[in-house]
């Protein structure tokens, strides 16, 4: 608000009209700009995250409301040193792991795809696309149908007799099988527009120097858009981590297949443990920021200077 | 312009349908929400006439709930939570009754209601209604377990069940005959209704000092009955007579263990064999079956002490928020009559909470085992009855499962210290 006034009441004065180069005034008229925005993130994001951390400070359930007790941190310690946390944990890796590195190559041959195809671009384009449109949850539904040993036709086709969703591993793989037939679209797309960003002349000089094909891609291609990069793995990195709703319609989490954000729907909304579901939820926030400022460092690359990648 | 006329049309109508949607209906009679599980559709029957008998004074419309009881409640709890006055009569498994009562979602009866909502009732379902001395919730439906036999086997056996039989003597019976004691035994509600039959027959009970809220005591391990029960479904679990889904089991599936070429005996509730004679007539199961199926009381887990049967059932709370309380609890009381607990019984094939139904012809003919059921329901054990019930029970079910493995050593000791430690927020779950 005082840099709303300030900005109002500048052209009045010539002093400090003056004293204000043109960069500082830019900035100004984007604080102005984005002021809206930033209240209303401030309101629907800031808000319930700070209302969780001051929950997770407390022994609370949702269903005995005068039992509630001052818990201090030990929610966190509760947690963290309970080996459900970890076995989460160490299974929502897994998964993203596996998803976001199979998305990637896959999505980075699909973006080629794309931009070389000669005939038929849009059509392509479209039809990659429609798994990235199907709701998640009926996608899982679908992936659950068709690995059911008693209605699904998978057995069928492979002539095995698997109760995939029985035993840990088998259960992890559809689950991580329907994640990358899902989201890889999302990858191929912000790949394809780092690799437009590849102009044909940098190809052509790097060709008549000599350079191999597969030079090319790392030493051309790869470092142009390690923008583009960065960003669609940050992207699915963070969105892997917070898995939920296919694990959720496939297994409801049994055999070990639980995640973390499924052990904090659990303590939150099953048993209305509202104190240590929160501390869940803080430590899955933390363990995002964590994977983002990982991204970051790693790719030593200034996400705000980032020019749009699509 | 035509077509933007046309278009501010369309937004009207829609913005006035959803107005007069919120209105419940606009003017006349409100409409009362009743939250239900699903089912064959007595529900709506019930409702529909109930509707008519208030004279234009309320109409019910029937919302159903997810299949799974912990779904049920789950869906109820987030909607009170948010104080959502849309539930104004709502079907609760007895076992939530202390957790939302505890939670203020209920509107407790007044001493005058609870009198007419209570007489003729069976007490175990009166008990399971009551929290902290009031009535909370106003008996419904009521519901136990009873061993199911084929009549065959047990002849082949050479089992007289008009007297009462232990497990270890059932399994030994399906043994010899090499058939299969099928009960419902997946890591669910199911499996902590088993426990507590095995633990209250023995004389025992899961938890005591329930009033003490969080400081309840865990009592699995206090004379012997929790190591009974895992001694039970230890022998059955790795015997020759579980079921090959034993482990993985709900209601539906002993069913048709029981109804196949492997079927000898089965734990189940009261409406199996309604829901054989269905089957029957839809031309899915032979009559022979149906024929075949003997009824007995649950089975002892101490062969001198008298079974304690499951209780199970339906009570009915009026919304703490919602809009039009005289009216629900009308609507509760209609539900509740002699003469709709006897129609609704026959449609839904369930059983009633109302002692004097059992004896009305209809329902004698359709159940042939009515004095029974009602036996086992008054001498029922029923379970633990503390607001922090879910989390008992998802303790139990951790602990002892699956059957073939539960320890009789450390199984009791392991769920105590698990209850105590969910309860103190000092472990996940």
């Amino acid at each position: 608000m005082s840099t709303a006034s300030a900005t109002r009441t500048a052209p009045r004065h010539k002093k400090p009209r003056k004293q204000l180069d043109h960069a500082q005034r830019m900035r100004r008229t984007g604080w102005l700009l984005s002021a809206p925005a930033v209240l209303i993130m401030l309101a629907v994001a800031i808000a319930p995250l700070v209302d969780a951390v001051w929950l997770s400070l407390f022994h609370k359930r949702l269903t005995t409301p005068d039992a509630d007790s001052f818990a201090g941190l030990s929610n966190y310690w509760v947690v963290l040193k309970d080996p459900l946390w970890w076995t989460d944990v160490w299974t929502t890796l897994a998964l993203t792991v596996v998803t976001v590195s199979v998305e990637f190559v896959i999505g980075f041959g699909l973006a080629q795809l794309m931009q070389r195809a000669l005939y038929l671009r849009r059509t392509l384009r479209t039809i990659v696309l429609i798994p990235y449109g199907i709701v998640t949850v009926v996608s899982a539904y679908a992936w659950r149908y068709a690995f059911d040993p008693s209605t699904g036709f998978v057995n069928d086709w492979l002539g095995t007799d698997v109760a995939w969703f029985d035993h840990r591993w088998t259960a992890l793989f559809v689950i991580a099988l329907s994640e990358i037939w899902k989201t890889t679209p999302f990858m191929s797309l912000l790949l394809l527009g780092g690799l437009i960003q590849v102009s044909p002349d940098v190809h052509e000089a790097a060709r008549v120097d000599g350079a191999g094909p597969w030079q090319r891609l790392t030493r051309v291609t790869l470092p142009i858009m390690k923008q583009a990069i960065l960003v669609a793995l940050l992207f699915r990195t963070m969105d892997a981590f917070r898995i939920f709703d296919s694990v959720f319609v496939m297994t409801g989490g049994a055999n070990d297949t639980e995640t973390v954000s499924f052990l904090a729907y659990r303590q939150l909304v099953g048993r209305t443990a509202l104190g240590l579901g929160s501390a869940i939820s803080v430590l899955l926030f933390a363990c995002v920021l964590l994977i983002a400022f990982l991204f970051i460092k790693l790719f030593r690359t200034d996400v705000s200077k980032l020019g749009s990648p699509a | 312009m035509p077509r933007r006329h046309g278009l501010l049309a369309v937004a009207l109508a829609l913005v006035a349908s959803v107005v007069v949607g919120c209105g419940g209906g606009g003017s006349g009679a409100p409409e009362l929400n009743w939250y239900v599980p699903p089912d064959n559709g007595a529900y709506q029957k019930l409702a529909d006439r109930c509707s008519r008998a208030s004279g234009g004074a309320y109409r019910v419309k029937v919302s159903v709930l997810p299949t799974d009881a912990s779904g049920q409640r789950e869906q109820l709890v987030r909607r009170l939570a948010a104080k959502d006055s849309s539930i104004d009569v709502m079907a609760l498994d007895p076992v939530f009754v202390p957790e939302f009562a505890e939670a203020r979602f209920l509107r407790p009866f007044t001493a005058a209601e609870a009198a007419t909502l209570t007489d003729g009732m069976l007490s175990s379902a009166v008990e399971s209604s009551g929290w902290r001395g009031r009535l909370v919730a106003a008996p419904f439906r009521a519901n136990t377990q009873l061993l199911w036999y084929r009549k065959s086997v047990a002849a082949e056996a050479g089992l007289d069940l008009t007297r009462p039989i232990g497990w270890d003597d059932l399994i030994t019976a399906a043994e010899k005959t090499h058939k299969t004691v099928a009960v419902p035994a997946k890591r669910y509600e199911g499996l902590t209704v088993w426990v507590n039959g095995l633990v209250t027959g023995a004389g025992g009970a899961i938890v005591r000092d329930v009033e003490k809220g969080v400081d309840l005591t865990p009592a699995l391990r206090e004379g012997g009955a929790g190591r009974r029960a895992a001694e039970v479904m230890r022998r059955l679990g790795r015997s020759s007579a579980a079921p090959t889904n034993l482990a993985t089991s709900i209601e539906d599936d002993t069913r048709t263990v029981f109804q196949s070429g492997s079927g000898g005996f089965m734990i189940n509730w009261t409406y199996a064999r309604g829901a054989a004679a269905e089957a029957v007539d839809g031309g899915e199961l032979s009559r022979e079956v149906l024929d075949d199926y003997g009824w007995a009381r649950y089975p002892r887990t101490d062969p001198d002490k008298p079974s304690k049967p499951p209780f199970g059932g339906i009570s009915l709370g009026v919304g703490r928020y919602g809009e039009h309380p005289a009216e629900a609890v009308r609507a509760v009381r209609c539900a509740g009559t002699l003469e709709n607990q006897i129609t609704y019984m026959l449609e839904s094939k369930e059983t009633t909470a109302r002692a004097a139904a059992y004896d009305d012809p209809g329902v004698r003919a359709a159940l042939p085992m009515a004095d029974l059921i009602k036996e086992s329901l008054d001498q029922a054990g029923p379970r633990p009855r503390t607001p922090y019930y879910n989390d008992v029970s998802a303790a139990v079910q951790r602990e002892y499962h699956p059957p073939a493995d539960v320890d009789p050593n450390s199984a009791p000791r392991a769920t105590d210290d698990l209850i105590t430690g969910v309860l103190h927020d000092k472990v996940l779950l």
